[in-house]
């Protein structure tokens, strides 16, 4: 089961303060699915400010980034730029 | 309130326009001549985008009024090229890149060639403290220099080459 | 595909649309016109902070040739809610009232109303016979007094998110953030040397030459027409459509070509305006700001606070690092403190650190992206701290930071490992430099500073078709801010295998090519490449499949190379190889017009990273200080067009010293701004600066086909800190507080000579 880290304190009042949750979800759109139904709300909160980086790869809006076991999985804020 | 009509030269082209007494020779040229090459990053003269030569002077268009145009030679960006062969000045723009997005760019050439009207051979200072008149947020100004020194002895070359018969 | 050796890639020709762009022929925002247009010009508040009693537009439209007024009556009440369409996470209630005071204007320069007449003069005239009437209210502009218990609330309904528990009262703190790894007090506890400083910056503007200007035509029919310069059409038809209740598919947009954005036009102010009147009279609108408005109502970036505190051991690891960022977000919240945290320490391998950020508003106008936005201001701080930390355990600050720096496997501050950074490469460079080891005079000084930014990738379409002589087109979709055009057609000659001057880049309105996210994030020719380079891939696989045709072979004969398409395996010899012209001239006989189009959300950007060198002389008399000598080195994975990408470097450090010395936003005592102007608001000039030696390292981004990282950001992080380094290292006094123009400088000298006394 793919461990999902969360950076910075955006969702903590989703999770209860949680930053590092076990996920049975092999893909992004997965993960949004199965975090919004254990904390209500948070699936709007990652689509709407959240990217995934996947070891080390930042994803900025893919669902179908895959999630492996053992990879390092963050949800990181979206960053756009100038 | 009444226009004033007034005949001028613009690019070597006699010209007759109807201008309100408030208007600037920026705004006759681009909204009555169609000249939209002259650009107006301010209209208070602090970033030379508006540059244009009248009589042999730089100027800042958006500082003059229309009328004031009576009379009086005026050379654009548009009159910089001769037909379809640019002026060393844009060639060496073009090769060293010295544009970016290029809204500076007509105010700098046209300012460029009045610097080379009177000065053939300018020092990079000199060049830089003549261009300190027209501002460039995008190169950081390194490119246009190198451009307008190279064009300057490209036309000090082409002016020996002409006296010597070349 | 493998590119192996590049014929087109790296090398440097004249860009496509070099021509229009010296001649005066290119077209800007305020170049273009329309029959029938009318002026349009907008109503400011004169108050920092008041509330809206009511406008009375009634002598105003009774001028001869005012055609329409509009206020925020004239537009949809949107509510407040986040949506993600371009520039991230929006709320669209506050671009809305952004654009169009509601209820309250919330800084000096705020749109409360505006006005369609036949000419300028009338327009002007008109804008002064609207009468609004104000209930003044007390008004906040700095980032502290802002955040105050006790200060002016701008937003009634503000509660401070990412506390727990939430507050119960409303404050003008937008946000707190927190990033933290490691244990921090136990990192102090083991450093032998530790530095502890606030600095502070102020908002600066993106002061792109060309101020905003549009024109906008609605029609009868509900369709809308919008001609405008900004950082992306798609942007500007997004949000038009959006504030203003229409469809998306009734609004097409044409990007004019764009006099500067810096991220300062990745949002709109004038277009739903312009197209609000056009709407209410059926004429085309035009609008343009005066360089006045520029400064007073849009961008600029936030100033702010930075408080930092590292800790190192003698042998100069760093064992522990704190930062607290408060950044003003102008008059709605959104600040990039956020970026500001993340970059922050990215440059660096840290154990133990965390960093809180602070989304503050005040009565200032509401903050747009700029270059790297939020990284510059957190990044002066922590470069100013690891120089004079460096210095205080008497390590080279090259050496200092190449003990820490980040590498690949490195775990960022925020959370993941980084990949495919080139970092090391750029201090190596920088060591190496014969810069680094010139000798220096009198109160002259040496600083050098480094600094990081993400980079993006996103959403991109692009086609190429192939003309019936040979040549390509290429349709794209981002506004070409400074030589992108350039860099795409390369791609696609580089795969068509054809020479550059054949290709033709066109930037298509919204209604000829796919959705584009906008121009920022130095994501064009990351992105928009990747799309033209697949789609250039595609139109060759056409090609192959064509000749396979013409030649009755099967297509995996046919291989194309240097823009010819050759027969090989079992056929090979026995055609003359059919070059894209012959190929495209029989495209009829073939299978009909030839093209490959690509629309794709690009993945696999790569950050970038720079190190800068500034030598600095200091009139002690005066406080000036001149810039002497400026080395950046950079990271940029691939140079496409060398002198494009030396040309990014080099402005954005002219605007970092500009930041360094010279800009900032002043205030008088009613929170009216002092300086909307450019003979106040000082931007380097030429004769301000030398040339700037820009030395790019290349350390390829796998994810790209030719290696290509972002460039446009990262050159305008370091230079602040640099300058402030080589200020201290010419005189020895440390300017935490930016700019460090004469007065401020001649002060803190005047300082340092009484405590000497
Ligand atoms: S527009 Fe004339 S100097 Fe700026
Ligand atoms: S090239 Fe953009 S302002 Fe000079």
């Amino acid at each position: 089961m793919p461990r999902i880290n969360i950076a910075g304190n955006a969702v903590k009042r989703f999770t209860h303060g949680e930053t590092a949750l076990d996920v049975e979800a092999d893909t992004f759109l997965r993960l949004i699915l199965e975090l919004d139904q254990r904390f209500p709300g948070l699936g709007r909160q990652i689509e709407e400010s959240m990217a995934i980086a996947i070891d080390g790869e930042i994803y900025q809006d893919a669902y179908h980034a895959p999630l492996k076991p053992g990879s390092e999985i963050w949800l990181i804020p979206k960053i756009a730029g100038g | 309130m009444s226009k004033h009509h007034v005949s001028a030269t613009v690019n070597g082209e006699p010209v007759e326009f109807l201008c309100e007494p408030q208007e600037t020779l920026l705004d006759v040229l681009r909204d009555r001549l169609n000249l939209t090459g002259s650009k107006e990053g301010c209209g208070s003269g602090d970033c030379g985008a508006c540059s244009v030569i009248v009589d042999g002077r730089l100027l800042c268009s958006c500082l003059i009024l229309g009328a004031e145009a009576e009379g009086r030679a005026i050379e654009t960006i548009e009159g910089l090229a001769q037909g379809d062969k640019l002026h060393p000045l844009q060639q060496r723009f073009l090769e060293h890149a010295a544009l970016q997005c290029g809204f500076c760019t007509p105010g700098f050439l046209v300012a460029a060639k009045a610097l080379l009207d009177c000065n053939p051979d300018p020092t990079e200072s000199e060049a830089r403290f003549w261009l300190a008149g027209n501002l460039c947020r995008c190169t950081g100004y390194d490119k246009i220099i190198r451009a307008v020194l190279d064009a300057a002895a490209d036309l000090r070359k082409a002016k020996g080459d002409a006296r010597h018969g070349l | 595909m493998a590119y192996e050796t590049l014929r087109v890639v790296g090398t440097r020709p004249i860009r496509p649309d070099g021509v229009d762009k010296v001649t005066g022929r290119a077209q800007f925002g305020a170049d273009m016109t329309m029959s029938g247009q009318l002026v349009g010009k907008m109503k400011r508040s004169p108050h920092a902070h008041a509330r809206i009693l009511g406008i009375d537009a009634t002598k105003a439209l009774a001028l001869p040739g005012v055609k329409a007024v509009v206020t925020s009556a004239d537009f949809p009440e949107i509510p407040d809610e986040m949506a993600f369409v371009g520039e991230g996470p929006m709320n669209f209630r506050d671009l809305s009232c952004n654009c169009m005071a509601r209820d309250k204007a919330l800084y000096e320069g705020h749109a409360v109303a505006a006005v369609a007449a036949t000419t300028a003069a009338i327009a002007e005239e008109a804008v002064a016979l609207i009468e609004v009437s104000y209930e003044v209210l007390p008004h906040v502009i700095d980032v502290e007094a802002a955040m105050a218990e006790d200060a002016p609330l701008l937003h009634p309904r503000m509660i401070t998110q990412g506390v727990s528990p939430a507050p119960t009262k409303p404050s003008n703190i937008a946000k707190k953030i927190v990033f933290a790894l490691g244990d921090v007090a136990q990192g102090f506890a083991e450093a032998e040397a530790i530095v502890e400083r606030k600095y502070t910056t102020k908002p600066v503007h993106q002061a792109y030459i060309e101020p905003h200007a549009c024109i906008a035509a609605a029609g009868s029919d509900g369709q809308a027409q919008i001609f405008s310069s900004s950082q992306g059409q798609f942007m500007v038809r997004a949000y038009a459509a959006k504030l203003l209740g229409m469809d998306i598919a009734s609004i097409r947009v044409t990007p004019a070509e764009i006099g500067g954005g810096f991220g300062g036009k990745t949002l709109v102010y004038l277009e739903p305006v312009a197209l609000a009147l056009s709407r209410k009279c059926g004429r085309p609108v035009k609008m343009v700001m005066s360089r006045e408005e520029v400064f007073k109502a849009t961008g600029p970036t936030s100033g702010g606070t930075v408080s930092v505190k590292i800790g190192a051991k003698k042998d100069g690891t760093i064992t522990a690092a704190e930062a607290v960022l408060k950044y003003q977000a102008g008059a709605f919240a959104g600040s990039p403190v956020g970026p500001g945290c993340m970059a922050a320490f990215a440059m660096y391998d840290l154990k133990n650190v965390t960093i809180t950020g602070y989304d503050v508003v005040s009565n200032r106008p509401k903050v747009a992206a700029y270059r790297a936005p939020g990284a510059p201001i957190s990044t002066f701080g922590v470069e100013s701290c690891v120089d004079e930390l460096a210095r205080k355990i008497g390590m080279d600050p090259i050496a200092f930071r190449a003990k820490n720096a980040a590498k690949n496997g490195t775990k960022a501050a925020y959370g993941p490992t980084f990949r495919d950074i080139g970092y090391a490469e750029t201090l190596e460079a920088a060591r190496k430099h014969p810069h680094y080891q010139s000798p220096l005079g009198k109160n002259q000084g040496r600083g050098v500073a480094s600094g990081f930014w993400f980079n993006i990738g996103g959403e991109s379409s692009a086609a190429v078709n192939i003309n019936e002589d040979g040549t390509a087109v290429v349709v794209e979709g981002n506004p070409d801010i400074g030589g992108s055009r350039a860099a795409l057609a390369m791609m696609a000659a580089e795969v068509l295998g054809i020479p550059v001057e054949r290709v033709r880049p066109v930037v298509a309105d919204t209604s000829a090519i796919g959705y584009n996210f906008l121009t920022g994030g130095s994501r064009v020719t990351f992105a928009s490449g990747m799309a033209v380079v697949q789609a250039a891939e595609q139109a060759v696989a056409e090609l192959r499949k064509r000749a396979a045709i013409s030649w009755d072979i099967p297509v995996d004969d046919v291989a194309w190379a240097d823009g010819k398409a050759h027969a090989t395996g079992a056929s090979v010899g026995k055609f003359q190889p059919l070059s894209l012209a012959d190929i495209a001239l029989k495209s009829a006989r073939t299978g009909g017009p030839i093209g490959g189009k690509a629309q794709i959300n690009a993945q696999g950007a790569a950050p970038g990273y720079g190190t800068h060198i500034c030598d600095v002389e200091v009139d002690l008399e005066t406080g000036h200080v001149t810039i002497l000598r400026y080395t950046a080195v950079q990271d940029v994975g691939r140079a496409v067009h060398p002198s494009y990408v030396e040309g990014q470097i080099q402005g954005g450090v002219a605007q970092g010293i500009g930041w360094a010395l010279n800009e900032e936003y002043i205030y008088d005592k009613d929170g009216r701004l002092e300086n909307p102007g450019f003979l106040d608001y000082r931007v380097p000039v030429c004769s301000d600066l030398p040339m700037i030696e820009a030395v790019v390292v290349e350390v390829p981004n796998p994810r790209h086909p030719f290696g290509v990282k972002g460039v446009g950001e990262v050159p305008i992080v370091p230079p602040m800190a640099a300058v402030a380094n080589a200020i201290c290292d010419a005189i020895g006094v440390r300017m935490p507080d930016l700019p460090i123009s004469p007065p401020r400088l001649r002060a803190a000298i005047d300082r340092r000579a009484e405590a000497a006394e």
